[in-house]
């Protein structure tokens, strides 16, 4: 948006609260053929031409908006990175109301991992869940019919993110970065006592102590930086396969996961013929749904490969829900997926809880390992929010369960690291050249606000963005 | 009915640092107004340190002064000694303290207050606040007299129901032996107003003629000579010394000994005391295995022999505290003129205030300073004008000047105490502002004088000051960035006689002045520049080495605007929208926060609640817009 546009847009009333430029991949994570990552703010454009060429060598703004221009994507060093066809669309018209540019990858995650990392280093900060419809709402793209809608899910969400963060502030990431913040804080303490009390009894801080600080503070970060399973976690996400044999619910269990219709739900068994693959954010942590084609052996060649898919997505899974039929005997296709699923971390799901049980949960506990057993019902519904809560206690609550030691969880837990870091650096160099106090304290502060937004110790008045709640990225 | 004797358009009670600013800016400002006060002997009283200024308290002094108060003006010119503290740490903590003589600065308040214009000074004490309908109309004194006002600002200090306490006595009574309020709070409390108690405390004063002096370290005044207001005239002053000593273990042992003696200790201090300013009794629990604590003996007024002990509140028993008293170097043989003592008083919950400091339920009653919770001369000050000027904009029917905390010091002081309310008398600290780097005490002139001449508090010969030195600092800019120099000899020779290190290639001037071991003044005799003013050269020479970080910090005021500018409407309806969490909503109801942005700063309301806010406030004007459509 030009400084014009930007004024324009102020005398109508309307909303420019955001003045960042934000992306995030807006396709469903995993093995999709295409994969689309959105930039959206007022650098989107600028951003954009820092990474894509096409090949006359024409920059995105000759070619006419909201139509595909082909090219590929160039890492800095100039290596191409990806063919992608890039599409922008000027502000007001487009989703989010501000300038988005979008171009679609390969679906490879390698490749959109890339891209995506590539946004930030041209400028754009990672999107918060839900921020892109936080915008598009703000800027008039959403219509007030759907406003109250907008708002209570926001709230929800806000309550379910606000839970999780008291959730996570037990962990040991929270205690990880507490004692680094601490560290910091200390040292702030210090030269602040310092600066307003100057004719107190206080030792002065010297350069040389405040830079072992700072030297000791950044590369405890940057270790946690190395170490983050964040890429993993937050850009291939917790890969979970739902199995079961057929028509015993498993796309409605998606469904209900999901709460909308995606894969196609029918009575006949075998309807679903290939693996689906679909995203839920918790917490920040994508958690990649691949809903199976039913596990059993058939003459049917279309769904046999189907089968095949199942186990792969099996094998692939960190997490399997197995689906069984709370209203029947055990079949033995039943004990054939719990035999396949018996080595993965599993959930067992009872699902059709609203009919008549014939199993039993505690016996099929007593019987089969798992991480836990659920009574669902993808009816009715009955059943999520434990089945919500087992998830959140498998991903944050036992240690050591997604990864030796500590591990960032999030992209905005990341992001905000990384600043953090960036801020440490900076704060490094103003000490190295023997800058006043008063500067060497703008970068701490910075830093160890960045901290406590990660453990959401600080409610910093300028991080309104900090805990919106979980929109899915790009929908 | 009794008769109203007079009627002002407005009254201030109390004619401390808080009232006299109040009533001189609202007088200013072409209101007709009294300023009421328990003791016409005693206005403008420093009733603890004699100093004024200080880290984040001299930058406040400045900004009133930029802003037309008086503060700076009367520490100018009663100073006894003035010294520019942390000059080793950056300019944005420069800090500038004076100590100052009491009686004459009393002096010269009083005859300030009393030449202006549209000013009536009366010795009264108050007993009643009248209130009629929600809406201020009026005070009763105690002679039985009754005076009418459009609007009353409440400056009261530390007289609401003050009791002093020394050792094992307490008694009702303000500060120096001056009476207490003791009717007004209960008048205040029947009006709606909600009351805490705080406590605060001063230390013994010696006879100058009892010290030795050889024992002491002396403190001297700077040698250059600085001035707190921006029109004072830089003219060196006679200054006084100060003197440093220690305590001791023999000290402490007395102090401990009788701890069970203290008020603090034994139950007659009701109030919450401030942990920035602890008397000797806290310091010795608080910090017990510290070996000495520092004192310094400063000068009470040139025509006067009492010394303040600054460091060594305390509200021992008088004989308990000679006693430790002289235990320590310099006070040997030292006579005590006046002992230290605590004091109790009534406050407003500040949270009951707007930004423009008028209470929110009751229309007309503005209060400021001690009264508000907060402590020190320069925290009254600052709030007084600001109580000043916003009761005479609302009785000429404008919209109320709130500085912002990216403005002003000022305006994080009035923010914190509406915003987050306070459980400790509130002290004004640098490290309190966030954009402390843009909020340096050199700048408050440019920063703030265009607003005072706005709001009519700037005369001409302050707004043609300011107007001076901002072109000066421009045209300094201008000329340092047009001058590049060659990488000759003479260039490297002279560079390396400074000290810095010889260059390669050209070399703007501005960029020389970015390293650290350049001055103007260098330079300028290097390089045969022009001359500059000390403050221009200083503004050119603060712009230019922190460049860097001062736009740092404009970029994080761009993103606090974004939610400062937005406004709650002052009917929003928090119970209402279901999706703020319940802590939240209730604070919002009764903090009732001016913008999104104060609602941000509120404990206990969370981002994601300023979302659901932002949120709400699109829906309810999309609504009416929608409304003014269909009509």
């Amino acid at each position: 948006m030009t400084e014009k546009e930007k004024s324009r847009r102020n005398e109508k009333g309307d909303n420019i609260i955001e003045q960042d430029t934000i992306s995030a991949v807006s396709t469903a994570l995993g093995q999709g053929a295409v994969g689309i990552v959105r930039l959206s703010g007022p650098q989107a454009l600028a951003v954009a031409e820092k990474l894509f060429r096409t090949p006359g060598g024409k920059t995105l703004q000759n070619f006419p908006p909201r139509r595909l221009t082909y090219g590929h994507i160039e890492d800095t060093d100039g290596t191409a990175v990806d063919e992608v066809l890039a599409v922008y669309m000027a502000a007001p018209r487009s989703y989010t109301g501000e300038a988005v540019v979008e171009f679609q990858c390969h679906g490879g995650t390698e490749a959109l991992r890339k891209i995506l990392a590539l946004t930030y280093g041209a400028g754009a900060r990672p999107a918060e869940p839900g921020e892109f419809t936080k915008r598009a709402f703000l800027n008039g793209r959403i219509e007030l019919t759907q406003a109250e809608a907008v708002l209570a899910s926001i709230a929800a969400r806000s309550e379910a993110a606000l839970k999780m963060a008291a959730r996570q502030q037990k962990g040991e990431l929270a205690a990880c970065i507490r004692k680094w913040r601490q560290k910091l804080l200390d040292l702030i303490v210090h030269m602040e006592a310092c600066i307003d009390y100057p004719e107190d009894d206080i030792e002065a801080v010297t350069y040389r102590q405040a830079g072992r600080v700072v030297a000791e503070v950044k590369q405890g970060l940057e270790e946690l930086l190395s170490r983050a399973r964040s890429g993993r976690l937050v850009q291939e996400g917790l890969p979970i396969a739902i199995v079961g044999r057929p028509n015993v619910g498993k796309s409605s269990l998606l469904n209900a996961l999901l709460r909308e219709e995606r894969a196609i739900v029918s009575p006949i068994a075998g309807t679903t013929r290939d693996t689906i693959r679909e995203q839920l954010l918790l917490a920040g942590v994508p958690l990649l749904l691949a809903d199976t084609a039913g596990i059993r052996t058939t003459g049917d060649k279309v769904e046999q490969l189907g089968v095949e898919r199942s186990l792969a997505a099996l094998e692939q899974a960190q997490l399997v829900f197995c689906v069984l039929d709370i209203a029947r005997e055990l079949s033995a296709e039943d004990r054939e997926v719990l035999a396949a699923s018996a080595a993965k971390d599993r959930f067992i799901i009872l699902n059709k809880a609203d009919l008549p049980h014939v199993l039993k949960a505690d016996e099929i506990k007593a019987r089969c390992p798992a991480v836990a057993v659920l009574p669902f019902s993808a009816t009715t519904g009955a059943g999520m929010e434990a089945l919500e809560q087992a998830l959140a206690a498998y991903v944050f609550g036992q240690e050591g369960r997604l990864s030796e030691g500590v591990y960032i969880q999030n992209g905005r837990q990341e992001a905000l690291v990384r600043r953090a870091c960036s801020s440490l650096r900076e704060a490094g160099a103003a000490i190295a050249a023997s800058l006043p106090y008063d500067c060497i304290e703008v970068d701490l502060r910075e830093a160890a606000a960045a901290l406590g937004a990660v453990s959401g110790q600080a409610v910093q008045a300028e991080v309104i963005d900090e805990i919106f709640a979980r929109f899915c990225v790009g929908k | 009915m009794k008769k109203i004797q007079d009627h002002y358009e407005v009254i201030v009670i109390g004619a401390g640092h808080a009232g006299i600013e109040a009533a001189l800016a609202a007088a200013r400002l072409g209101c007709r107004t009294l300023l009421a006060t328990l003791s016409l002997d005693n206005l403008a009283l420093m009733p603890c340190n004699p100093s004024i200024g200080g880290p984040a308290k001299g930058h406040l002094v400045r900004e009133i002064d930029a802003l037309g108060g008086q503060m700076g003006l009367a520490a100018d010119k009663a100073c006894l000694q003035m010294r520019l503290l942390n000059t080793g740490k950056g300019h944005a903590v420069h800090a500038l303290r004076g100590q100052e003589d009491k009686a004459f600065y009393h002096t010269l308040m009083k005859e300030t207050v009393e030449e202006q214009e549209r000013l009536e000074l009366k010795q009264l004490m108050i007993d009643r606040l009248i209130v009629e309908q929600g809406r201020v109309v009026g005070v009763e004194a105690e002679s039985g007299e009754l005076f009418g006002a459009d609007c009353v600002i409440l400056a009261s200090g530390t007289y609401l129901r003050g009791a002093v306490i020394c050792g094992q006595v307490r008694y009702e009574c303000g500060p120096n032996g001056l009476r207490s309020a003791r009717k007004l709070s209960a008048s205040l409390q029947e009006a709606g107003v909600l009351l805490q108690r705080f406590k605060t405390g001063t230390p013994a004063r010696l006879d100058a003629k009892s010290l030795d002096y050889a024992k002491m370290q002396i403190q001297e005044g700077d040698e250059e000579p600085r001035n707190f207001s921006f029109l004072s005239p830089a003219l060196p002053r006679q200054q006084l010394p100060c003197w440093l000593t220690y305590t001791n273990e023999k000290t402490h042992k007395i102090v401990r000994d009788n701890l069970h003696l203290s008020g603090l200790f034994n139950g007659m201090v009701e109030g919450v005391g401030p942990r920035y300013c602890p008397s000797i009794e806290s310091k010795l629990v608080r910090f017990a295995s510290k070996e000495r604590h520092q004192l310094f003996i400063e000068p009470e007024g040139r025509h006067t022999r009492e010394m303040y002990v600054q460091g060594m509140s305390s509200s021992l028993p008088a004989q308990v505290q000679l006693e430790f008293l002289q235990t320590i170097p310099g006070l040997e043989h030292c006579r005590m003129m006046r002992a230290g003592y605590a004091i109790d008083y009534d406050c407003l919950d500040p949270l009951q205030l707007r930004p423009s400091l008028e209470h929110k339920s009751i229309e007309g009653l503005f209060s400021a300073g001690q009264s508000n919770g907060s402590s020190g001369y320069e925290e009254a000050a600052a709030q007084g004008l600001m109580a000043g000027i916003n009761a005479a904009r609302k009785l000429k029917g404008l919209p109320p000047c709130i500085l912002r905390r990216d403005q002003a010091y000022i305006g994080v002081l009035i923010d914190d105490l509406v915003t987050k309310g306070t459980d400790e008398p509130y002290r004004m600290m640098t490290s309190r502002a966030e954009y402390r780097l843009l909020l340096r005490q050199d700048n408050a002139d440019l920063r703030l004088t265009e607003l005072g001449q706005r709001l009519g508090l700037v005369d001409e010969e302050r707004y043609s000051l300011f107007t001076a030195k901002r072109t000066a600092v421009e045209r300094a800019l201008a000329m340092l960035a047009a001058i590049n120099l060659s990488p000759d000899e003479e260039t490297n020779a002279k560079l390396i006689a400074l000290g810095s290190a010889p260059v390669k290639s050209g070399i703007n001037m501005t960029e020389l002045l970015r390293r650290k071991e350049l001055s103007y003044q260098a330079l300028a005799a290097a390089f045969s520049l022009p001359s500059l003013a000390p403050e221009v050269a200083e503004q050119a020479e603060i712009d230019i080495k922190y460049e860097g970080y001062i736009a740092k910090q404009k970029k994080e005021v761009e993103r606090f605007l974004q939610l400062e500018d937005r406004l709650l409407p002052e009917d929003l309806d928090y119970k209402a929208i279901k999706e703020l969490s319940s802590e939240a909503a209730e604070k919002l109801e009764k903090i009732r926060p001016r913008s999104l942005g104060q609602a941000g700063r509120i404990s206990g309301v969370s981002p994601a609640d300023v979302n659901v806010l932002l949120l709400t406030l699109e829906v309810r004007r999309r609504r009416q817009k929608e409304r003014e459509d269909g009509v």
